[in-house]
């Protein structure tokens, strides 16, 4: 490494005659070693089915790979599973749900939901890293919100177990019966834990499957469950390919089903389901408006930006994909945003400097890609901050896009990536019709200094979460879903637990 | 029409924007999260001590005390890869005794806080007298301290032309401006008292938090409201001012994350000690523990680093 003299700023050696002289410089001065997390997410080759409390092969006896986004390596390999395991689980759960859970009184579920959760937090580096491995996440995301999070919510509704009586006040609550849920790939344990603590806190049991590129900390819960000593069939969980979601909704036997993920396959879930009795709550797609005024502390907005779209790689349902900001200090939030985003560390997600990591798949990362084709397509001026990719593994450096209207494609479509479309507005009344201006209603941002205007905005935008002056903020006390298009049914919160229980 | 303090402060503030509390604290907080290793390690700690000016501001002080100080300062420690710090930092009574400590041929500058540290409760005719002496007795830097009665009653006017008054008598000398960020009390505040003071400083002279000397000194909130302010004035104006934290900095640690926050608010043009400076005195020999750490892999007992004050 050369000596403190020897160094010296890199200038850009370009620079032409309009540009002011004055910018500032994030070169590689003090650059940062690599600082790998190294301990052992401890993952076996081979992982099977998890139904009536044991390990078991598919029936089909076949098996698919999960592999790191980060470097494209094979991780392990899952059971696929198929009908004849839908069905199986299926039975195991009512099994569970008629001669164990149902009738096992509020306080003693609550003893398995604490011990599922204090087990999590035990391991939850090994899972932290785990969960980096199988997504692409970053790991100082992972070990800083999904596992604690995750954690969170078995420790809130086990809190509930014993005091139902108080979930709808004045009435009595019964459990639905077993409850089929299927999750997405961006928060595979997050989403895991805040579908199944609500569920069987409330006395249901549970068949889930997690996502075909992420089923790694599912199963790993799993063994989990078992340490924890959760009655046999009280949750299963079978990995396998979209279509055994398919029929993991559309089972006879579950009394309700419980999804999250893109708006599209929500409707073809929706149709299945049509004419039975299923209970049901979507959490679908969302192009979230992140609105800030020229009053708006500006440094903070602009973190709240980069953390609204490039939290998890912009992979998020919530995110503020949108900018809307007003015309006045757009272009000081556009500079204020470049120098933020000079400053990102993309590339290795276990590496903890790392700020933004690796897309899911292959296949998403060619979604992302040809929406930016067709923003640049379509006349909207495209920014990437300069950064060096890995060579293998499925990235793309955070991007903006300037000069976009509410009827480009990329501001009306949700893209699920780390890309963000900016839009200006000139008074109130249009930001809120710009932002409402689009068939999903799942979150808003709003920023500005002015108290009157968050409470006359989070009443007129069309979103079932409005975050004031900060974004992408959870809590398991607080109930998250959308409006519109972006699905019905809350998560989290007394509203979450309303969701698996009949009134009697 | 008389302007009211309201008024003023409602004008400065609608100019320079608001400062949101809870999203700097979010902000810094990532600060800490950094990891910074190995090569990476051992050139921020180097960095560190370059930039430290390293103080003696007691009741106490002695020419004997700050004969050895400047010896420190010269020769922070045996490696001879440790450069020394860039300056150090005593009452103007003091200033003789370090310039004749150190010499005159020396890399290591002598920095005074005059201007009636630390409240500057004294007569403006007064406080120039003091910046005047210690210049003339040999001070390259003079720390001063803002009115901040005139500050918070909205006499912005007047805390300028103090800060206008003493850059004159400084002369060549370099200015620090100390906020004293405790008793501004709000990021809102800082951050206009940030600009008011710069507007008023040449290239090269400083804007510091704190006299070390009230409950709260630097924090990484404080510091980044101030960090962003020096950030927006430079690309308004083109006018790069300097950055000094002061007080409570006792930790190597501490130190980097404060160096992560100039890398990645004002660039690697400030990291260095024209542009940036830890007023501190415990942090040397922690930056120096911290160093043979590094190298040997082992902590050092405290007694084998010089000046220590503490021991088994």
């Amino acid at each position: 490494m050369p000596t403190l003299t020897e160094r010296k700023p890199a200038r850009p050696n370009v620079r032409s005659a309009g540009r002011p002289a004055h910018e500032l410089i994030f070169g590689d001065l003090w650059d940062f070693d690599p600082a790998p997390e190294t301990a052992d997410p401890k993952l076996k080759p081979r992982y099977d089915l998890f139904i009536g409390g044991k390990f078991v092969p598919a029936a089909s006896g076949k098996y698919f790979d999960s592999i790191n986004p980060a470097n494209e390596q094979k991780l392990a390999e899952l059971a696929l599973g198929g009908a004849a395991d839908v069905d199986a689980a299926y039975r195991a759960a009512q099994n569970a749900r008629e001669n164990v859970w149902g009738r096992m009184p509020g306080r003693e579920r609550a003893k398995y939901l604490y011990r599922i959760a204090r087990l999590l937090q035990d391991r939850a580096r090994e899972f932290a890293i785990a969960e980096t491995m199988d997504n692409g996440k970053p790991i100082k995301e992972t070990r800083d919100f999904d596992v604690p999070m995750a954690a969170a919510h078995f420790f809130y509704h086990a809190g509930w177990a014993d005091k139902l009586e108080y979930v709808a006040p004045g009435r009595k609550v019964a459990p639905l019966g077993v409850v089929g849920q299927v999750i997405p790939w961006n928060f595979p344990l997050l989403m895991l834990s805040w579908k199944i603590a609500p569920a069987i806190a409330m006395g249901n049991c549970v068949v889930i499957k997690p996502a075909t590129n992420t089923p790694l900390t599912a199963v790993k819960l799993a063994e989990i469950f078992l340490d924890a000593g959760l009655p046999p069939g009280v949750v299963n969980i079978i990995t396998g390919p979209g279509s055994t979601g398919g029929l993991l909704m559309a089972h006879p036997a579950a009394a309700k089903i419980a999804f999250t993920g893109s708006t599209e396959v929500g409707k073809v879930i929706m149709r299945s389901v049509a004419g039975t009795d299923k209970r049901m709550t979507m959490e679908l797609g969302g192009k979230a408006a992140n609105i800030v005024f020229d009053d708006a502390p500006l440094d903070q907005a602009v973190e709240g930006i980069v953390n609204g779209i490039f939290f998890n790689q912009g992979q998020v349902c919530c995110a503020g994909s949108r900018l809307l900001v007003q015309e006045t200090v757009v272009e000081r939030v556009v500079a204020k945003l470049k120098n933020r985003l000079r400053t990102l560390r993309v590339g290795d997600p276990l590496d903890k400097n790392t700020d933004v990591g690796a897309i899911v798949s292959r296949d998403q990362l060619a979604t992302i890609q040809g929406y930016l084709d067709i923003g640049v397509n379509e006349g909207a001026e495209l920014w990437q901050p300069p950064c060096r990719l890995p060579a293998k593994g499925f990235y793309l450096p955070p991007t903006i896009f300037t000069g976009v209207t509410q009827s480009h494609r990329i501001a009306r479509e949700e893209i699920f990536g780390p890309v963000l479309a900016i839009i200006t507005f000139r008074t109130v009344e249009e930001a809120v019709e710009k932002a409402n201006n689009t068939p999903y209603g799942l979150s808003a941002g709003v920023w500005t200094d002015k108290g009157s205007r968050i409470l006359k905005m989070s009443t007129e935008l069309k979103a079932g979460v409005v975050w004031a002056n900060t974004f992408n903020k959870f809590d398991p006390t607080s109930p998250f879903g959308g409006y519109k298009e972006s699905g019905f049914g809350r998560e989290g919160g007394r509203q979450g637990l309303l969701d698996y229980c009949k009134l009697v | 029409m008389i302007p009211t303090a309201q008024a003023a402060f409602r004008r400065l503030f609608s100019e320079i924007g608001p400062v949101d509390y809870v999203g700097v604290e979010e902000r810094v907080a990532k600060y800490g999260t950094r990891s910074i290793k190995k090569s990476s390690k051992l050139f921020g700690l180097k960095m560190a001590v370059s930039m430290i000016d390293l103080t003696t501001l007691e009741g106490k002080d002695t020419p004997g005390k700050v004969g050895s100080l400047c010896q420190k300062a010269r020769h922070p420690h045996d490696d001879p890869a440790v450069p020394a710090v860039a300056a150090v930092c005593v009452y103007p009574s003091m200033v003789k005794y370090a310039r004749r400590a150190l010499g005159e041929d020396t890399p290591v500058r002598i920095a005074s806080v005059a201007t009636a540290f630390p409240s500057g409760q004294a007569p403006l005719k007064t406080r120039l007298a003091e910046v005047k002496s210690a210049v003339s007795d040999g001070a390259d830097e003079i720390d001063m301290v803002v009115n901040r009665g005139a500050f918070l009653a909205g006499e912005f006017q007047r805390m300028q032309d103090e800060i206008g008054a003493v850059r004159e008598t400084c002369g060549e000398a370099v200015l620090k401006v100390i906020l004293e960020v405790s008793e501004l009390e709000t990021y809102d505040n800082i951050r206009a008292a940030s600009f008011l003071a710069m507007r008023m400083l040449r290239p090269g002279d400083f804007i510091k938090t704190s006299t070390g000397k009230t409950s709260l000194n630097a924090t990484l909130g404080n510091h980044q409201v101030m960090l962003e302010a020096i950030r927006d004035f430079y690309l308004d104006t083109g006018t790069p001012i300097s950055m000094k934290p002061a007080g409570g900095i006792r930790a190597a640690k501490q130190a980097l994350q404060f160096l992560v926050a100039v890398k990645e608010t004002l660039g690697d043009e400030w990291l260095n000690n024209t542009r940036y400076r830890f007023g501190a005195s415990a942090l040397l020999n922690d930056l120096l523990r911290q160093i043979e750490k590094e190298k040997t892999g082992a902590y050092q007992a405290p007694y084998y680093f010089s000046e220590a004050t503490e021991s088994y």
